[in-house]
């Protein structure tokens, strides 16, 4: 399975008369674009913003970011699942208005979503404060429930994106990327004589808002399969969970999984990718002992010599964690490991709830915990009082004068366990 | 540029009032250098001056925990220093203990950093060495020849503002920085390592627990020889051992063949991590002795160990736990005990 994806980059976003790419700039119809995004009965308004990187600006709280993209050629269209049918995506050509974001805000839903700041300090530890934003402030009718008014702003993300994506389909790209992964013996022995990686990519699945979407099937659902790396960089997974937003991972992660990219560029040259097995983080033992036997399994039987085992949120899912590594490792099979670290403000406590000596190579993300000021912001999109109820904040974490004092745990992507930004952690 | 003001904590020994005779002196204060204070300053020399040199015993430290901690923290205080010295404690249990509990005052407090020298073994480390900049020294005042420049060196970097990123132990705190490369690289930078035989450094070393598979059952109890062990402090009355109230370095060996049944007379608790009351007054609450003889009476149990163990869990490393239950397992080994009651509190 082959795909493109055409990199049409993108400077600034403005807004205009009509949604239109022209030299680098993303136009947008604000009134199109809303119209477009609040086409669901239980949305009772939208509204859009921008926000470009630099600019003091902070979202809050962020639920989700979604990348604006097309399908150009090939099967299958965005979102599968959710804006497009369910056909199988990942081969053909998709355009992607690289440097734009689409951020969904608006009423908190849960306690688990997060901050983005444009610039300042907070705006290092988020990959978002380098994204031009166009940020969707999105209210529903006062009746919903919760994972109601979860899956109303979700899709209202989803639609956003496709409707700017769309500004992207006649225009030519500045760089296109390609990726293949060729049917397993194919594959196999296209590279002989490279050691066979496979990634195991665990999804957030505890339920109550902490679910993932492969091709719109709650992952939670799922007994773990193999997907070509190539699907999910096409859309195949969806965020669809509130946990805490420093490593939960928004659409736009999943969209440029880092993993994946990272180990294409070994693929060929000092690895053969072999594809990914996707699992999931359910509660119950019976479903953890499940997927864990069965996540080894799929790496075995694919004949992986390594594999890279990445994590979504923390706590329970460390449990995940271990007992993949245990039983991958257990095969004969080496692992390297990614999660973030819950050492407490000091950074004195255990980082994991969980741990096997088997987890020899392991990477981290940073610890969570630590505390740190962000100032005032001349705009603040949304509504800064969750600062004292989102995971991460506490009462009294917005100050008088605007400024938050919190857990980086608040801000959107800080200890992404993809890999997908630059923050570790080391003992002092 | 200004010299930095350091106050020096030292015990009642190297303040030349004398040794365990004296080591109930009250916390006080004197200005300038005391005892090895001097070594100090000259390597400091005109870095930074110690302004003051608080000083406690080190038994009146660790039995009026509260009242010393507030008044040597008052008294440091008093100075306005920007830096504390505790220290050397070598391999002095007390004394490493209130070396450390001074950092954690000063650390928690008055925010300003403190350098300080122990012996790796000295209980005060681990539970204290995330409060300062501790230097490894040796396990006597031997080795204050080479502990005062190593310590000092730290005071000199702090006194000029710079940071300091070795010669004392690891703190064992989780410090967050942003890397050359992204997390998901890292990872792949890592396997490629790893699959290649090569040396790969992890990022975050997974503790590693001691974990202990249950042993089959006792198939018939009535064979059985039982041993009692505790961390819940039960030792006899008056604690012959000394064995401390938090952060026990020693564990008792006690006969129980004149014991069938513990009184406020024969036993107490030992444990400063609980209201000791109820365990006084009938330390078979802590330790069943008396249901286990008359077990052992009415033949309910083969036969039962002459001796009983006893430590105190509060607060002791697992590092201790560990030494002191390999010596206690190779006695009860000896002895064929087939099984253990352990009670803890």
């Amino acid at each position: 399975m082959r795909l493109e994806l055409g990199d049409i980059l993108i400077k600034d976003v403005q807004f205009g008369a009509k949604t239109e790419v022209k030299d680098g700039v993303l136009f947008v119809d604000k009134d199109a674009l809303a119209k477009i995004a609040g086409d669901d009965e239980r949305i009772k308004s939208v509204e859009v913003f921008l926000a470009r990187p630099g600019e003091s600006v902070r979202i809050i709280p962020v639920k989700d970011v979604v990348e604006p993209r097309v399908k150009v050629e090939g099967p299958g269209g965005l979102f599968p699942g959710f804006i497009a049918g369910v056909e199988q995506v990942g081969s053909g050509r998709t355009n992607v208005l690289k440097g734009a974001a689409v951020v969904t805000t608006g009423k908190i839903v849960g306690f688990q979503e997060g901050i983005i700041d444009m610039s300042g300090p907070g705006a290092q530890y988020t990959p978002f404060s380098k994204t031009c934003n166009v940020v969707v402030k999105v209210e529903p009718i006062d009746t919903l429930k919760q994972h109601e008014h979860e899956v109303v702003v979700r899709l209202a993300g989803f639609r956003a994106a496709t409707y700017l994506g769309e500004a992207g389909r006649d225009v030519k790209p500045d760089a296109v990327r390609a990726f293949e992964t060729k049917p397993l013996l194919e594959q196999a022995k296209q590279y002989p004589d490279l050691p066979k990686v496979v990634y195991a990519y665990m999804l957030q699945t505890q339920g109550l808002l902490h679910n993932t979407y492969f091709y719109g099937v709650d992952v939670r659902q799922i007994v773990p399969t193999f997907m070509y790396p190539t699907e999910v960089m096409d859309g195949a997974i969806t965020s669809g969970n509130c946990v805490s937003a420093c490593d939960k991972n928004p659409t736009y992660v999943h969209q440029n999984s880092p993993v994946i990219e990272d180990l294409y560029t070994e693929h060929g040259k000092t690895i053969n990718f072999l594809g990914c097995v996707v699992t999931n983080e359910n509660v119950t033992l019976a479903d953890k002992e499940r997927s864990s036997n069965m996540t080894a399994k799929l790496v075995e039987f694919l004949g992986a010599d390594a594999a890279i085992i990445s994590e979504e949120g923390f706590g329970n899912p460390d449990a995940d964690l271990v007992m993949n590594c245990n039983k991958i490792e257990k095969k004969g099979i080496k692992t390297t490991l990614i999660t973030d670290e819950y050492a407490g403000q000091d950074g004195g406590s255990q980082s994991l709830a969980d741990s096997t000596p088997l987890g020899d190579a392991c990477v981290t993300a940073g610890n969570a915990n630590e505390v740190i000021t962000l100032p005032v912001m001349k705009t603040v999109l949304g509504y800064p009082e969750v600062a004292n109820v989102i995971a991460g904040g506490w009462d009294g974490s917005l100050a008088a004068d605007g400024s938050i004092t919190a857990e980086i745990q608040v801000i959107t992507g800080a200890t992404n366990e993809l890999g997908f930004n630059y923050l570790t952690a080391k003992t002092i | 540029m200004s010299k930095a003001r350091v106050v020096h904590y030292i015990n009642q020994f190297y303040a030349g009032i004398g040794g365990e005779e004296k080591a109930d002196t009250p916390p006080e204060k004197r200005d300038g250098t005391v005892g090895p204070g001097m070594a100090f300053q000259t390597a400091l020399k005109d870095v930074a001056d110690i302004v003051g040199t608080v000083i406690c015993g080190d038994s009146y430290f660790n039995e009026h925990l509260e009242e010393s901690s507030a008044k040597v923290l008052e008294y440091i205080k008093s100075y306005d220093p920007q830096i504390v010295i505790v220290g050397p404690g070598f391999n002095a249990g007390r004394y490493g203990m209130a070396c450390g509990t001074v950092a954690q005052l000063v650390d928690e407090n008055l925010h300003i950093p403190v350098v300080g020298g122990l012996y790796p073994e000295n209980p005060g480390c681990e539970m204290y060495k995330r409060y300062g900049y501790f230097v490894e020294v040796g396990n006597s005042a031997t080795s204050m020849r080479t502990a005062v420049p190593a310590m000092a060196a730290i005071v000199k970097k702090l006194a000029a503002g710079e940071e300091v990123t070795e010669g004392f132990m690891e703190k064992g705190l989780r410090k967050n920085y942003f890397a050359e490369k992204r997390g998901s690289r890292r990872a792949v930078d890592m396997l490629l390592k790893k699959i290649a035989g090569e040396e790969f450094v992890t990022e975050y070393p997974m503790p590693v627990f001691d974990r202990v598979d249950p042993q089959p059952a006792i198939k018939d109890i009535t064979k059985a020889r039982i041993a009692l062990v505790s961390s819940g402090g039960p030792v006899p009355k008056g604690n012959p051992d000394h064995i401390e109230s938090s952060s026990a370095s020693k564990f008792g060996k006690y006969s129980l063949v004149d014991i069938d049944d513990f009184t406020p007379e024969n036993g107490e608790t030992a444990h400063g991590g609980y209201d000791p009351v109820y365990a006084n007054l009938d330390l078979d609450r802590v330790l069943p002795v008396d249901v286990i003889k008359e077990m052992l009476k009415a033949g309910e149990i083969g036969s039962l160990h002459d001796y009983w163990y006893a430590t105190v869990g509060n607060g002791t490393s697992v590092a201790n736990a560990k030494a002191f239950a390999t010596q206690i397992a190779e006695d009860l080994i000896a002895d064929h005990v087939n099984g253990v009651i352990l009670t803890s509190t």
